[in-house]
């Protein structure tokens, strides 16, 4: 019976929860009320997942509708993946909100923060499983006002002026979605994406889809923050508060970027985005820019969250990269390395986080030492650091590696080696992150700076074993990400 | 079909095209979120437009008519427009605490006193 039903309460559960920790009024229960639903929301998706794979696609009609009126929650390998990512950080992020968010938020508004998180949290899952284009634009605004406000409420003041910045870029990014998606409308007369797809090739050649195709992709670049549409990110995430910037970096960029291959692959399809419209050599020229710019951008940084932030602008180029080839391999690189991503910058803004609590500090010059002083801690950066780099045995290593498999096998080898040189300048930023903490002699020699508490660590080394984990054992991840792309390029895997 | 014939259009692309350049040509963050308001509203007239039927009324059943308008587009942009007034609330409670942070809403300012740092 609940099984039946398990695709609306992925959503629903978060959504309703929301406003249920407002009442809680009290901050200890409201964090304890949102891990347990952070893990119901996890164990949903690891279930969601199970069915996907063993019985095929799910389809849910809302309400009792049915498409192409209704609105329809579709599950297929692919949203089952990000469903699992999305879910399971917040399972790992929420436990470690408990100290973090004890430090950086006061306490009037720790209620409001875990509101907003949950409803973060709900926006993201319903874009990852709504199979209705409108409903997505919907679930997109849920989750950036939620994470707008969950930005605001960094220590620093320019913690203001950046979400206020990144809204006034995230709701024109969404305009321009809602434009292509009522563009799409008046064509077809549906919202339901399998009904698009069967109509659109019809009117296909029209000047109104071309339009509708280009307002999609731009206001989805801005979303995922593709260069040169990420001038909101670095801000965001470097003065937001810990929580709210591992909580983005490992999931909101992650969900755009699963609406662009929504709209591209499963609305427009392959042919028409790659062979119609110019789509393949425009992102790949950004994505290999991004990359170089933002990694080189960031060796220069001196605030270590915005070394981190600046990488994360890279390898969403990595990703872009991977859907540029529009093949299988390409294709299931880019949804790998959303996967991995995830689990690496996780670890790192979680690392960071817990430095940030015991040094008060950001900037590199004030972690001088810091690796003798909180070793487990400085032990997950290593590691996050490497499979940031694409190091063997890691998660970064198996993107990477598919990555530049995608790129030889259309025999684009200059790409491939531009793959390996970006991995060098991630070598430079990472490793001056470890000189700091490793090599440089501490300013003063500060005693009160311990190793970081235990709920803070548990939950930080879980994704860094995961980082360890996927990058060993690959069946999950490589066996669900080549089924996805098969599926979205619509060719039998 | 005279180029006139879609005045509505016309309208719309105007005040997109006005929102828009408002949003990237001013410093005062309020102005900033008018120009964001202008540059919705065009959007949802353009979904209203769309739903217009030639010799269409409202979609209710009724004795003698059987032409109706698209009721579709009306209740989308019902959301779109709970959506933007969402926006522009937390816009401008964001404007509020930057005032009270900085003591300024104009954008060189802010910029100037976050470099003083």
């Amino acid at each position: 019976m609940i099984r039946q039903h398990l695709p609306a309460l992925q959503v629903i559960l978060p959504l309703l929860a929301a406003p249920a920790c407002l009442l809680l009024r009290r901050a200890g229960l409201a964090w304890l009320f949102a891990t347990v639903v952070g893990f119901a929301t996890f164990a949903i998706a690891i279930l969601l997942l199970r069915q996907v794979l063993s019985q095929g696609d799910i389809t849910y009609a809302l309400g009792g509708w049915s498409a192409p009126w209704g609105i329809q929650y579709y599950v297929d390998p692919v949203s089952a993946l990000v469903l699992l990512i999305v879910s399971g950080i917040s399972a790992v992020v929420l436990p470690y909100a408990a100290r973090s968010v004890a430090r950086e938020i006061p306490s009037e508004r720790r209620c409001v923060f875990y509101t907003l998180f949950l409803l973060c949290l709900a926006g993201m899952l319903g874009i990852a499983i709504t199979g209705d284009a409108f409903n997505l634009f919907v679930f997109l605004e849920i989750s950036s006002l939620s994470s707008y406000a969950l930005i605001s409420m960094g220590q620093d003041r320019r913690a203001l002026t950046s979400s206020y910045q990144y809204l006034i870029m995230g709701t024109i990014g969404a305009t321009f979605i809602l434009i292509g998606v009522g563009l799409l409308y008046v064509m077809t007369g549906t919202l339901n994406m399998q009904d698009l797809a069967q109509r659109l090739p019809a009117v296909a050649t029209t000047r109104t889809i071309h339009t509708a195709f280009a307002f999609l992709v731009v206001g989805l670049s801005l979303k995922l923050a593709l260069f040169p549409l990420h001038l909101w990110l670095p801000n965001a995430y470097t003065f937001a508060p810990s929580v709210v910037t591992t909580f983005l970096a490992a999931t909101a960029t992650k969900v755009a970027f699963y609406a662009l291959l929504r709209f591209v692959f499963t609305i427009f399809g392959a042919e028409y985005a790659f062979n119609t419209m110019p789509l393949g050599p425009t992102l790949m020229l950004l994505a290999l820019l991004g990359l170089f710019v933002a990694s080189a951008v960031a060796i220069f940084q001196e605030n270590i969250k915005r070394i981190l932030a600046y990488s994360s602008v890279a390898q969403i180029g990595y990703m872009i990269l991977g859907i540029s080839f529009a093949t299988v391999t390409g294709v299931s690189a880019g949804i790998l390395h959303l996967f991995n991503h995830a689990l690496m910058k996780g670890a790192l803004f979680m690392a960071v986080g817990a430095i940030f609590l015991r040094t008060g500090s950001m900037q590199l010059q004030h972690l001088a030492g810091i690796g003798r002083r909180m070793p487990w801690t400085m032990a997950a950066v290593v590691i996050g650091g490497l499979s940031l780099i694409g190091v063997p045995l890691t998660v970064g290593f198996i993107s990477k590696w598919y990555l530049i498999q995608a790129a030889l096998e259309r025999g684009w080898w200059p790409v491939a080696v531009l793959v390996l040189i970006g991995s060098l300048l991630a070598l430079v930023y990472v490793w001056r992150i470890l000189e700091a903490a490793y090599f440089d002699a501490p300013a003063k020699p500060d005693a009160h700076i311990k190793e970081a508490p235990l709920s803070l660590l548990i939950p930080t080394w879980a994704l860094v074993l995961a980082n360890i984990y996927f990058g060993i054992d690959t069946s999950l991840t490589v066996g669900v990400a080549r089924q996805a792309a098969s599926l979205l390029l619509g060719v039998q895997p | 079909m005279s180029i006139l014939g879609h005045y509505n259009y016309w309208i719309v692309i105007f005040l997109m095209m006005v929102g828009f350049y408002v949003v990237i040509s001013h410093g005062n963050l309020v102005k900033k979120i008018v120009g964001l308001n202008i540059f919705q509203a065009s959007v949802f007239i353009l979904y209203i437009s769309m739903g217009k039927i030639h010799g269409g009324t409202a979609p209710i059943v009724a004795e003698g008519v059987s032409r109706y308008s698209n009721p579709l587009p009306h209740v989308l942009i019902l959301t779109a427009i709970v959506v933007g007034v969402a926006t522009t609330a937390l816009g401008l409670a964001l404007v509020v605490r930057i005032n009270e942070a900085y003591g300024t809403v104009e954008e060189d300012e802010i910029h100037a006193k976050d470099s003083s740092l």
